[in-house]
């Protein structure tokens, strides 16, 4: 028992140890620390590995809401890239006069989801009407292109719940709670297993863009450029396109 | 004597930080608000409807665990206790697989009268009485248990049925426990968050309680979401203020 016990608590040191190697052996060691919205996590990661094998670097991520690591890149936070959701929260990094050159290398549309198999027989934005449907709070982006979009088209019918984040509101939808949701696009590539998307003519009307940029603090400029540059190449645009997102 | 003046400024700061953080001259606007009124509102009748529930359900089942000795009491007391440990978002899900759409009861109920509870106000109110009611009946079962029941022996032996000694003897006997056990239950239910916005969504008017609408609030206006905290604060102090005569009395 008390060998297990040593053997346990060996083995982090061993595991450390042989990623410090291999991380000499690639050459250097370069690392890079890109802060994202919570909403590339999938896509990121993908696009990483590529990445990684080309500049024999290290990638790591740290993902959240655009406007808490806005603010935090901000307050000086290490790191090499920050990659937002939005404009605004971009803003409140560049007004701190950390970040490089901004540049947009997506959008996201909002589609309707339903559970699978559609129950509720939502076809359009008409048919929210009378149904239980979700969608963001006003409060938050997601929440903030739901309103421009359904002003514009001019439906009035009221959710039955305003979700405080995107991934609960389409969360409310894959557990068959509501009938339909507003979500991004991808969010519904990513859970396309449990929902169904209804395209919304005329989504692209209310875009919402993501913008990155390197950042002051960054230790290896190159390779944050270089990230930037790939992100917004033919290659990454390619998978990004793929996980629903739309190009700049 | 350190580690326990840790300990004190480790529950106090953030409270006064918070307060210090608030922005006075905006304050009464936050609080007049619709929304603010509104969640607050239905946050003061969702717990207060909860707890009559909490008190007409966990009164009888207190009394059954302080008092008859029947097969599988401890188990039952158990079960009593699992939510309070319960993360309230995992009471949440579990409340969803219950009584959701297509739960267990949910669905036939919606098949058969067409009511859901989600996204209501009844579904409030069943969130809170689920994570309330542990409260009420530990309180209450703890109270039942320290008093006597050769007083309700005596009672019975003087003609007085088992309803006329439940009301007239064993409940006052054990009032200082089942007031504990309400004002701490209103109180949990009041502060209810995880599993009312996993069950319930969050809507103004029918399910958008006061920390619902905190949380909310919090992702665009820091101030506001400071000042309604402040208030929540207040009721808090004031619960314990009512309770002091139980807990913080000087012995």
């Amino acid at each position: 028992m008390r060998r297990l016990a040593a053997l346990v608590l060996l083995l982090p040191l061993a595991a450390c140890g042989g990623g410090d190697d291999g991380e000499d052996a690639a050459g250097g060691g370069a690392r890079l620390t890109v802060l994202a919205a919570a909403s590339l996590t999938d896509v990121f990661d993908e696009l990483a590995t590529p990445f990684e094998e080309e500049h024999d670097a290290d990638v790591t991520f740290s993902f959240g809401s655009s406007t808490d690591l806005a603010e935090q890149v901000a307050d000086g936070a290490p790191g090499d890239v920050l990659a937002t959701a939005d404009e605004a929260s971009m803003q409140l990094a560049e007004d701190a006069g950390v970040t490089g050159e901004v540049e947009p290398f997506a959008t996201n549309v909002l589609t309707i989801v339903v559970p699978a198999g559609n129950p509720a027989g939502i076809e359009s934005l008409d048919d929210l009407a009378g149904a239980t449907w979700v969608r963001c709070a006003d409060e938050v982006p997601c929440g903030k292109v739901a309103v421009s979009l359904l002003d514009a088209a001019g439906v009035t019918a009221e959710p039955v719940s305003l979700e405080e984040d995107v991934r609960a509101t389409l969360d409310k939808v894959a557990s068959g709670e509501a009938d339909a949701g507003l979500v991004y696009a991808t969010d519904a590539v990513a859970a396309a297993a449990e929902v169904d998307a209804v395209e919304i003519p005329g989504a692209e009307q209310a875009l919402t863009s993501y913008y990155a940029a390197t950042l002051a603090q960054s230790e290896d400029a190159d390779l944050a450029a270089d990230w930037v540059a790939w992100v917004r190449s033919d290659e990454g645009q390619a998978i990004l396109g793929d996980a629903g997102f739309g190009s700049p | 004597m350190v580690p326990a003046v840790l300990a004190t400024l480790l529950l106090l700061v953030p409270l006064v930080a918070m307060v210090a953080a608030a922005d006075w001259q905006a304050l009464p606007g936050h609080l007049t608000s619709p929304a603010a009124i509104d969640a607050l509102r239905l946050s003061l009748v969702t717990s207060t409807v909860a707890i009559v529930f909490c008190l007409l359900l966990g009164l009888p089942l207190a009394w059954l665990l302080a008092r008859v000795d029947f097969r599988g009491r401890g188990a039952v007391r158990a079960l009593v206790t699992v939510p309070l440990v319960l993360p309230p978002v995992v009471a949440g899900v579990a409340l969803r697989s219950a009584f959701g759409r297509s739960g267990v009861i949910g669905g036939p109920l919606l098949e058969w009268t067409g009511f859901a509870f989600p996204f209501t106000t009844y579904g409030v109110v069943l969130a809170h009485v689920f994570v309330s009611m542990p409260f009420v009946v530990i309180a209450i079962e703890g109270a039942l248990r320290s008093a006597d029941p050769r007083y309700d022996e005596a009672a019975a032996t003087l003609g007085a049925t088992r309803w006329t000694t439940f009301r007239r003897v064993t409940v006052p006997l054990a009032l200082p426990g089942v007031v504990a056990g309400t004002v701490l239950g209103w109180a949990r239910s009041l502060g209810e968050f995880g599993a009312t916005i996993t069950f319930n969504g969050n809507y103004p008017g029918t399910t958008q309680t006061m920390p619902t609408l905190i949380y909310v609030t919090r992702q665009s206006d820091q101030a506001a979401a400071i000042s309604l905290s402040l208030l929540m604060l207040l009721v808090s102090v004031g619960i314990l203020v009512a309770l002091r005569d139980h807990w913080l009395g000087t012995p």
